[in-house]
């Protein structure tokens, strides 16, 4: 089939790239702009393991065209550290306190579902600073860890709440 | 030994970083140049000869550029030498839906897979034998002609004490079958493998496997390339559970593929050819005869297994035994015979999955000790801590125990969830279980029998201060490299951060086994432990030299080489590193473990059980039951585990919680289970995995033993947690609504039925499980007759002799 020009705009810059118009969003991410933070569990939206966020709404990239897409925003685990910073201009890249809390409790073993998870916990915070457990389980109920237990996850959310609330 | 200062203390593990940023390379995240993509062409017959196979169209096809098939990889493979009985794609017959036939290298993967159905593939089916009984009793036909009566793989025998005295002795006996039902890892990262074949004629694979070493080896067998020549990389896995420890068709393919078109393939499963790929629990029958006194102490046991192997060997051998080895190790028992048969049936193969072999048994013993103790009005807590094994023992098939921390893992249940309190008292639909467990720590003897280490290491030291470790372990998440970080730091007197990892390299790191059998922090933690350590002593020497202190009142930290009678005397570490350097040239050193000798029997299968340390470990389920719809809710399980000592006590709970997760989701509903040798639930929304919101409240507690043989006193976490959550959940239920379930998983539709709910007849029932072999009662007697008969004639056969 032959491949389309294709604009999306990822982690904060605009990107052109020519793709083959029945290829998934996962698919261009990874394989045409080597974003490969993004995981593949199923393909078939089962897993949550390729979780982005569009216009900050967690959706799958495996079942999400990206013509669908057009000039909304899409942030990728790659994007999750400076969408944590502060103002443009700053030096370093500083991890979003996710990254962090998951570090800290221990919350990615494998790591495989940890892109996703990431991404549907940042999707939560952002419109829920002050999360319940019972909010969290919902938020990530669509994403499967099959190393954790989901304990250290929504210990790390928790975690992650109260250091952006400064906390 | 002076305090530690990395050991023990909560920190992020070395490799966090790169999954939490998305820069961890797994195989499938890896694209190199001039790249082929492969798939495979699998069997659509349970059972069939294959009359014909003519790749000719595919390989016209645009865009393809190899083909290979059975007949190019002719050797057979398989991970345990004595029994290989597979190729690495399937000659003339095929054994299994999903078999791999045949594999195409293209351009992309959409050709690949355009191509497979140009493959002229024809079948002359052959009857499929898909239960254990059919596969014990025809004889015709065969799955593999080397299987001597009907289509058994292996049979076991094995006799410990006198038996007969034993139950002659009993006050009390029972008699109990259970069925443990089959089930997959389902890792979330399904297999990938990329190979690339170099121009100097040497192989690299780079694939998510968690026995690099035994990979090696099948591919050298496979390929005919000289393993000098072959380099196996062990990627970062997305999860193992014992599911990537077999060599697969797709690594061998990929290989071929790279060597005929001198260009990289990377072969990456689909999430249904990951169910066929299984390796995974074995469905098993079990019979357990207990003998019992009056005060409740074991004078015999007498357990039979049959396993459901599918379609080939993998692991089976050692399953087969490790349905029967550990049995003895938790609680005393005098007297023990243990009968194992594994068959063949026309169903993907199965494997270790974590708790290997152990877990089933397990889930039988637990269970009918709790029906001991309602027999006989103990209180199911306070009865196992009377029985158990002492520690520093011999069991009765000969195991060594060292450390052995069960009575203290009950002690600490029992504080933490009032089980003795709660139990018996709960309102109908509520309950509360409790069962103990234990777990090797790594097998005492490689798979394949040598002299060597189990595990090598090899530490190194630059100028700049830098420390890198060399092993070949495989980190499939269970935090293997952040032990290997740690450890070394630990030694050296630096932060684990501070640590270059070097893992799971064939070319570039020492040979360790693999990651299996719950053996990586015991044997590659006394390997980097012993490399370590002699650098320490030179980095000590070098400081004492400099600082003019006897070197025994010196302790590496932090970086820094300190006089422990006065702070402000030190040489840091870099320094100490460039005056050890001047004085003994480049600063390496190598260090291996192997197993002691002698902590098993001598008899013939002694092989399988004996492991340098065990842990040990017991949950309490809490569960309520709806009584209408049959809908078991799991609120809480606690699992108590003794790991000698938690070297990182936020990876040994998460090991805990991850074991309790995943033992929760065998018992409540995940099946490996076949139609007509069809998958029956081939995608992860059939299989349900537990997801955020079924997963219950998980709890761990660490308990500590300090083994003396593991580095720093350390022992297995990862699996052995797993085997006690599930009879704790089955008792629980017991508990709930005085329904005995003796067969998993438990679901809504059986508790129905057991409730009398499920049909216009309304009778309840108080036990779901098997009466015997066979569906239905005169099956059983006809198959229990004939195993009683081989077993009786074996017997016979041998006094005579």
């Amino acid at each position: 089939m032959t491949k389309q020009l294709l604009t999306l705009n990822v982690n904060g810059e605009s990107r052109t790239v020519a793709a083959e118009p029945h290829h998934t969003l996962l698919e261009v991410l990874r394989e045409e702009l080597q974003l490969t933070g993004t995981k593949h569990g199923c393909e078939l939206g089962e897993c949550g393991a390729c979780t982005v966020l569009v216009d900050g709404v967690a959706v799958l990239s495996c079942l999400t065209l990206p013509m669908q897409v057009g000039d909304a925003i899409v942030t990728t685990v790659e994007g999750l550290a400076d969408a944590g910073a502060g103002a443009p201009g700053r030096e370093a890249r500083k991890l979003h306190p996710l990254q962090t809390a998951f570090a800290e409790e221990g919350a990615a073993q494998c790591g495989y579902c940890t892109p996703g998870m990431l991404m549907s916990a940042k999707a939560l915070l952002d419109g829920n600073p002050s999360p319940t457990r019972d909010d969290m389980a919902q938020a990530i109920s669509g994403n499967l860890c099959r190393c954790t237990g989901y304990t250290a996850i929504y210990e790390a959310i928790d975690s992650a709440a109260r250091m952006a609330r400064g906390g | 030994m002076a305090e530690l200062s990395v050991l023990g203390k909560r920190l992020p593990k070395v490799n966090s970083w790169a999954h939490l940023t998305g820069s961890a390379k797994y195989a499938d995240d890896l694209f190199l140049p001039r790249m082929l993509y492969g798939r495979l062409l699998r069997s659509t017959q349970a059972h069939a000869r294959i009359t014909k196979l003519d790749v000719s169209r595919a390989l016209a096809h645009p865009g393809v550029v190899a083909i290979v098939t059975g007949p190019d990889m002719p050797e057979t493979i398989g991970i345990m030498p004595s029994v290989q009985d597979e190729t690495a794609l399937a000659i003339d017959r095929v054994r299994y839906v999903g078999e791999p036939v045949a594999a195409i290298a293209a351009i992309d993967e959409d050709t690949a897979f355009e191509a497979m159905s140009l493959i002229d593939v024809e079948y002359d089916p052959l009857p499929p034998i898909l239960t254990i009984e059919d596969a014990l009793r025809e004889d015709l036909p065969k799955i593999h002609e080397k299987s001597r009566r009907a289509n058994i793989f292996k049979e076991v025998h094995l006799s410990f004490g006198d038996l007969d005295a034993g139950f002659a002795s009993a006050d009390h006996m029972r008699d109990d079958w259970f069925f443990f039902e089959g089930n997959t890892h389902a890792p979330i990262e399904s297999h990938s493998a990329v190979a690339s074949f170099e121009g100097d004629g040497k192989l690299t694979i780079w694939t998510c496997t968690q026995v690099p070493h035994y990979l090696h080896r099948e591919l050298e067998k496979a390929l005919g390339l000289p393993r000098a020549k072959i380099r196996v990389v062990a990627t970062p896995s997305g999860g193992g559970f014992g599911g990537k420890s077999d060599p697969f068709a797709h690594e061998f393919a990929a290989c071929l593929l790279s060597m005929r078109t001198k260009r990289p393939v990377k072969i990456t499963l689909d999430r249904e050819e990951v169910f066929y790929a299984h390796r995974g629990r074995h469905p098993v029958k079990m019979r357990i005869k207990t003998g019992v006194k009056q005060d409740g102490e074991i004078t015999a046991v007498h357990f039979q297994s049959w396993l459901d192997g599918g379609a080939y060997s993998s692991y089976g051998i050692a399953t087969t035994y490790y349905t029967g080895a550990l049995m003895t190790v938790t609680y005393r028992i005098p007297a023990y015979k243990f009968d194992g048969v594994r068959v063949y049936t026309n169903k993907p193969p199965c494997g270790p999955k974590r708790g290997h072999g152990t877990t089933q048994p397990r889930y039988a013993l637990e269970c009918q000790l709790d029906k001991i103790a309602v027999d006989l009005g103990f209180d199911a807590l306070e009865y196992r801590k009377r029985i158990l094994q002492p520690a520093n023992s011999r069991t009765v098939n000969e195991l060594r125990i060292t450390s052995m921390g069960l009575g203290q893992c009950l002690d600490e249940l029992g504080a933490k969830t009032k089980y003795s309190e709660r139990h018996g008292q709960l309102p109908r639909g509520k309950g509360v279980g409790i069962a103990g467990s234990a777990y090797i720590s790594g097998a005492g003897l490689p798979i394949y029998w040598n002299e060597m280490p189990h595990s090598g290491a090899t530490v190194k030291l630059d100028r700049g201060g830098g420390v890198t470790v060399y092993c070949g372990t495989a980190e499939i998440g269970q935090g293997s490299d952040n032990m290997l970080a740690s450890v070394a730091a630990e030694c050296l007197g630096v932060r684990p951060e501070d640590v270059h990892v070097v893992s799971g390299d064939t070319s570039l790191a020492p040979v360790d086994l693999g990651s299996y059998s719950s053996r990586v922090t015991f044997m590659a933690g006394n390997a980097v432990k012993d490399a370590a350590w002699k650098l320490r002593e030179w980095l000590l020497d070098a400081a004492s030299e400099r600082l003019a202190i006897p070197r025994e009142c010196l302790v590496p930290a932090d970086r820094r080489i300190t006089d422990l009678r006065d702070p402000e005397q030190f040489v840091t570490f870099d320094d100490a590193v460039v005056l050890a350097e001047a004085k003994h040239g480049t600063l390496s050193a190598a260090g291996s473990y192997r197993p002691p000798q002698g902590i098993g029997g001598g008899y013939k299968g002694a092989g399988v059980g004996p492991s340098p340390a065990y842990s040990f470990q017991a949950s309490v389920a809490e569960v309520s039951v709806d009584l209408e719809t049959g809908v078991v809710t799991v609120d809480r399980i606690t699992t108590a585990h003794d790991c000698g000592r938690a070297l990182s006590p936020a990876n040994v709970e998460g090991q805990i919680e991850g074991s309790a997760y995943m033992g929760y989701g065998e018992i409540m509903g995940e099946e490996q289970v076949f139609r007509g040798g069809l998958h029956k639930k081939p995608s992860l929304l059939d299989y349900k995995i537990p997801t955020s919101l079924d997963t219950p409240e998980l709890e761990a507690i660490i308990v500590e033993t300090i083994d003396k043989e593991g580095p720093f006193g350390a022992k297995e976490a990862g699996e052995g947690p797993l085997n006690s959550v599930i009879p704790a959940i089955a008792n629980a239920v017991y508990d709930a609504i005085g329904v005995r379930f003796d067969e998993t998983p438990i679901t809504a539709d059986k508790v129905l039925a057991a409730l009398g709910k499920r049909d216009n007849r309304g009778m309840p029932k108080d036990r779901i499980g098997p009466e015997g072999m066979g569906d239905g009662q005169e099956a059983a007697n006809a198959a229990l007759r004939r195993l009683s008969f081989t077993t009786e004639a074996r017997e016979k056969k041998k006094a005579n002799a």
